[in-house]
């Protein structure tokens, strides 16, 4: 997801546990929200700040696919739009940069995580964006994958985490809406060259959507102790699976072919059969070996060095300021 | 590394003359840019009439070790609440 494969710490049976780590767990299970000041195990921290800063930064990167576009939206509709969409994004970031912040790590600390590669962003954002069929495909099934996991996090234990992830929510479906709308305009309003870009889009970004929600996790230690705190709510299985139902009659609407050839309805289960993604690919991706992971790591760092200048400036000034309105009412004393 | 702006708690009050909420927070260098910052991140979507800003570290919170002696104590003074009088039937509203 947003999120892949982050580490969790310390799993531990409830016969392992501290009186304190009991209560803790206890205080979970009832449904209470976890607040900054108050005590937590120092596993659910570190995972808490691994989780939510990657997810972070997937916001902050994922504008750089979509932003690459903005310039050269069809129209100023769709330009603004777009805009208005990355803009979004941008505040995604913020607020969960803000709630990792809350778990004792400076946003500073964040991004030089970022930079440096210690810390990742998803999978999902190495790939390019060729055509503008890609902006729409890029709406409907990457936000779409991302408000799938999203929406189950809203009940996430730790409460600025929780209530950051309502607000995103709120504020997701737009993205996804208007990806579609600009594949509904392609094919179902389009030329038979629109309908072939949007089909190409689809294939190229169908798996690397369904790799979104990280590997199959029925014999992960560390998804156990993440849904024991709360912190994944959903198996990544479950999540795949609901956004492949989900996938479907869209595809289907728009004259779309999803480029999977055993995807079809199991009655038994109620659910589609679909094929696994290449998960070797995702590997690659992840390890910093997918066609974009240099191209947008670089864009970050280059923005953040040739930004800084400009805080240090800001800062400087700020400080004068302060020190200008002290002398102002010391004088007037 | 340079040094970090400072982080600033947001009070948005929304359209219906309710007071301001806390939102959230962000970084900006001084209290203008935090308004300017504030108004862009959190009221896209007409969500407020009003902002305030305070830096975070200008906040004194209760300790959640507190909770206890802070809050507990009314929790026993139910004559607080109006539904721990019973008030007959016959006097009308009240
Ligand atoms: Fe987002
Ligand atoms: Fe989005």
């Amino acid at each position: 997801m947003y999120a892949q494969m982050v580490k969790a710490e310390g799993a531990k049976s409830r016969e392992e546990m501290s009186d304190q780590e009991r209560a803790f767990q206890d205080r979970i299970d009832r449904g209470e929200k976890i607040e900054p000041k108050e005590w937590m195990p120092e596993g659910y921290r570190k995972t808490l700040i691994r989780q939510i800063g990657q997810h972070a930064h997937s916001e902050i990167v994922g504008q750089l696919p979509e932003g690459n576009w903005i310039t050269r939206a069809p129209t100023l509709e769709r330009k603004a739009i777009l805009l208005a969409k990355v803009q979004d994004e941008a505040g995604h970031g913020l607020y969960l940069y803000s709630a990792a912040e809350t778990l004792g790590v400076s946003r500073d600390e964040l991004l030089a995580a970022l930079h440096s590669g210690k810390m990742k962003y998803s999978s999902i954002f190495n790939y390019p964006t060729l055509n503008w069929a890609d902006i729409g495909t890029v709406g409907w099934l990457v936000d779409g994958a991302a408000i799938m996991n999203q929406v189950q996090l809203q009940k996430t234990s730790y409460g600025p985490y929780s209530r950051a992830m309502i607000r995103i929510c709120k504020e997701e479906s737009f993205h996804q809406r208007q990806g579609y709308d600009i594949l509904l305009k392609m094919c179902l309003q389009g030329t038979p060259e629109q309908k072939d870009m949007a089909q190409d889009a689809m294939n190229r970004f169908w798996y690397p959507a369904l790799m979104m929600f990280g590997p199959s996790d029925k014999d992960s230690v560390h998804s156990a102790q993440s849904m024991q705190w709360k912190i994944k709510i959903n198996t990544n299985d479950e999540l795949r699976q609901k956004f492949v139902d989900q996938t479907v009659p869209q595809a289907k609407y728009l004259g779309l072919t999803i480029p999977d050839p055993n995807l079809k309805w199991n009655e038994e289960k109620g659910g589609h059969d679909f094929s696994e993604p290449d998960w070797d690919e995702f590997f690659e991706v992840i390890a910093g070996n997918g066609p974009c992971n240099a191209e947008r790591l670089e864009a970050r760092v280059t923005a953040w060095e040739d930004g800084a200048w400009f805080r240090d400036g800001l800062m400087a000034h700020a400080k004068k300021q302060d020190a200008r309105r002290a002398a102002a009412r010391l004088a007037a004393e | 590394m340079s040094s970090e702006w400072p982080l600033w708690e947001v009070f948005i009050r929304g359209q219906h003359g309710l007071n301001h909420r806390h939102v959230g927070s962000l970084h900006a260098s001084d209290a203008e840019m935090a308004i300017c910052n504030a108004r862009d991140v959190y009221t896209r979507r007409n969500e407020g009439v009003s902002i305030w800003v305070v830096k975070s570290n200008e906040i004194t919170a209760s300790a959640p070790s507190d909770k206890g002696p802070l809050f507990e104590p009314s929790n026993s003074k139910v004559y607080r609440h109006p539904t721990f009088f019973d008030i007959p039937a016959e006097v009308g509203h009240m």
